[in-house]
């Protein structure tokens, strides 16, 4: 392969042991990650039919007989790699609570109200330029077990698969201006706050649909390949 | 030239099920399920199981893998892959989420030998992506096969500490194309995780 994906690019995540967030405790490796330099197994990537994906799938809110109650919303963005390439036909995933801040789980039975229209999932594949757009209900905050008062701020998880395993990506939108970015340890769990900046989508006025739905832009950027060979570590 | 920094990588959540992994459990449709599965797919039938556990030895109900691998010659399913067409009913992904008791399980098939960057054969291996509550970034890992003699001069196999490679290795049922693999995430009997 030409194509070297730099380890350098992954200081943006967040360290596996996060104290804060107490669920990493007992799940993040003690041991250090072992260095490997890629092969094709990990410069390739998962090609989707195009099948498993419906028209209308990136629509949350026409998924059932009536309409989901909530603030509805358009997400946007443009998936691209870290050197500025959109990325097309990447499948992106989604799912979040509903505009009460509860999911559809059995596990989740905190005491806000169901809505019979609304799941909370949904998917799409990026277009031939890496565009992608969603229409959904504005999450809500919602409470957890982390800590005394633990509110998750609002937001939607997203899955997107990019070029190669190793640019696999699975992440949360958050919504700007959230009082409660400084208590959540999730959010926090990314040391620098210009990345932590990058998880906060933007308030999109110009495509906001009149009379019909705010819009918020959430680009992701996905880890460059640098064009030449290099020594990966 | 960078354009911009990359996005920072967060939680699946315990609740990715319904959006990830429904089975048919929720009111949504499934993309993907736990097998490579197709009716014409050639080469050897196997079916890949086992338990994660946290660091206490607690089983883990709510991670989800993925898998990606070549198909039966050592082929990717991917343009990227610039050489002979793979066979072109073999995707090679599947994604499973843990039950209660912290089990998994794949069907899918044995894949054939894959170049490392030097040109040298790899064991057969298909690698693996562990996403979960608790896990701010998914994990990468490797399953190897029990059975096969190119473990021994397998070119990753040969940069994992020798006493720690057993992680990796899936161990073959008697008599069965069955290959059972625990996962640890933590602990003395921590399985290899890769820094990719």
């Amino acid at each position: 392969m030409t194509f070297i994906y730099p380890t350098d690019s992954n200081k943006a995540h967040p360290l596996p042991l996060s104290p804060e967030y107490k669920s990493s405790i007992k799940r993040a490796p003690n041991k250090p990650l072992i260095p490997m330099r890629h092969t094709l197994s990990e410069l390739t990537g998962p090609v989707y039919g195009h099948e498993t994906v419906r028209d209308g799938d990136n629509d949350l809110t026409t998924q059932h007989k009536g309409e989901p109650i909530g603030e509805r919303i358009i997400v946007h963005g443009h998936v691209r790699d870290e050197d500025g390439r959109g990325v097309p036909n990447s499948l992106v995933e989604i799912w979040q609570a509903n505009s009460c801040g509860r999911y559809v789980h059995v596990r989740d039975q905190h005491p806000a109200p169901l809505d019979p229209n609304f799941t909370g999932a949904g998917r799409t594949v990026s277009d031939a330029a890496g565009y992608y757009r969603f229409v959904t209900i504005k999450p809500g905050a919602y409470p957890w077990g982390n800590h005394h008062n633990a509110w998750r701020p609002a937001h939607i998880h997203l899955s997107v698969f990019g070029y190669s395993f190793v640019t696999r990506l699975v992440t949360q939108m958050y919504f700007p201006n959230d009082p409660l970015f400084p208590f959540d340890p999730i959010f926090n769990s990314v040391p620098d706050e210009k990345a932590r900046a990058r998880m906060v989508s933007s308030f999109d006025l110009e495509n906001t649909k009149p009379e019909w739905a705010l819009c918020y832009r959430f680009d992701i950027v996905l880890r460059g390949k640098n064009a030449t060979p290099m020594e990966n570590h | 030239m960078k354009s911009s920094g990359i996005t920072p990588s967060q939680t699946v959540g315990p609740f990715f099920k319904y959006g990830l992994t429904p089975n048919g459990e929720y009111a949504w449709n499934d993309a993907f399920t736990n097998s490579t599965l197709t009716p014409d797919v050639t080469g050897d039938r196997v079916r890949i199981e086992g338990r994660v556990f946290d660091g206490d030895g607690v089983a883990v109900p709510d991670v989800m893998l993925e898998i990606w691998q070549a198909d039966a010659q050592g082929r990717f399913a991917d343009p990227q892959d610039k050489r002979a067409l793979p066979n072109a009913s073999f995707r090679g992904f599947a994604r499973c989420g843990t039950d209660k008791d912290g089990h998994y399980s794949f069907e899918t098939i044995k894949p054939g030998t894959v170049p490392d960057p030097d040109g040298k054969p790899q064991a057969p291996h298909i690698v693996l992506a562990v996403f979960g509550r608790g896990m701010l970034r998914h994990l990468y890992t490797r399953i190897y096969f029990s059975d096969e003699a190119g473990n021994a001069a397998d070119p990753v196999l040969a940069v994992v500490p020798a006493d720690r490679r057993a992680t990796l290795i899936a161990t073959r049922e008697a008599g069965k194309p069955v290959y059972r693999l625990d996962l640890r995430l933590q602990g003395d009997e921590e399985t290899v995780f890769f820094d990719v």
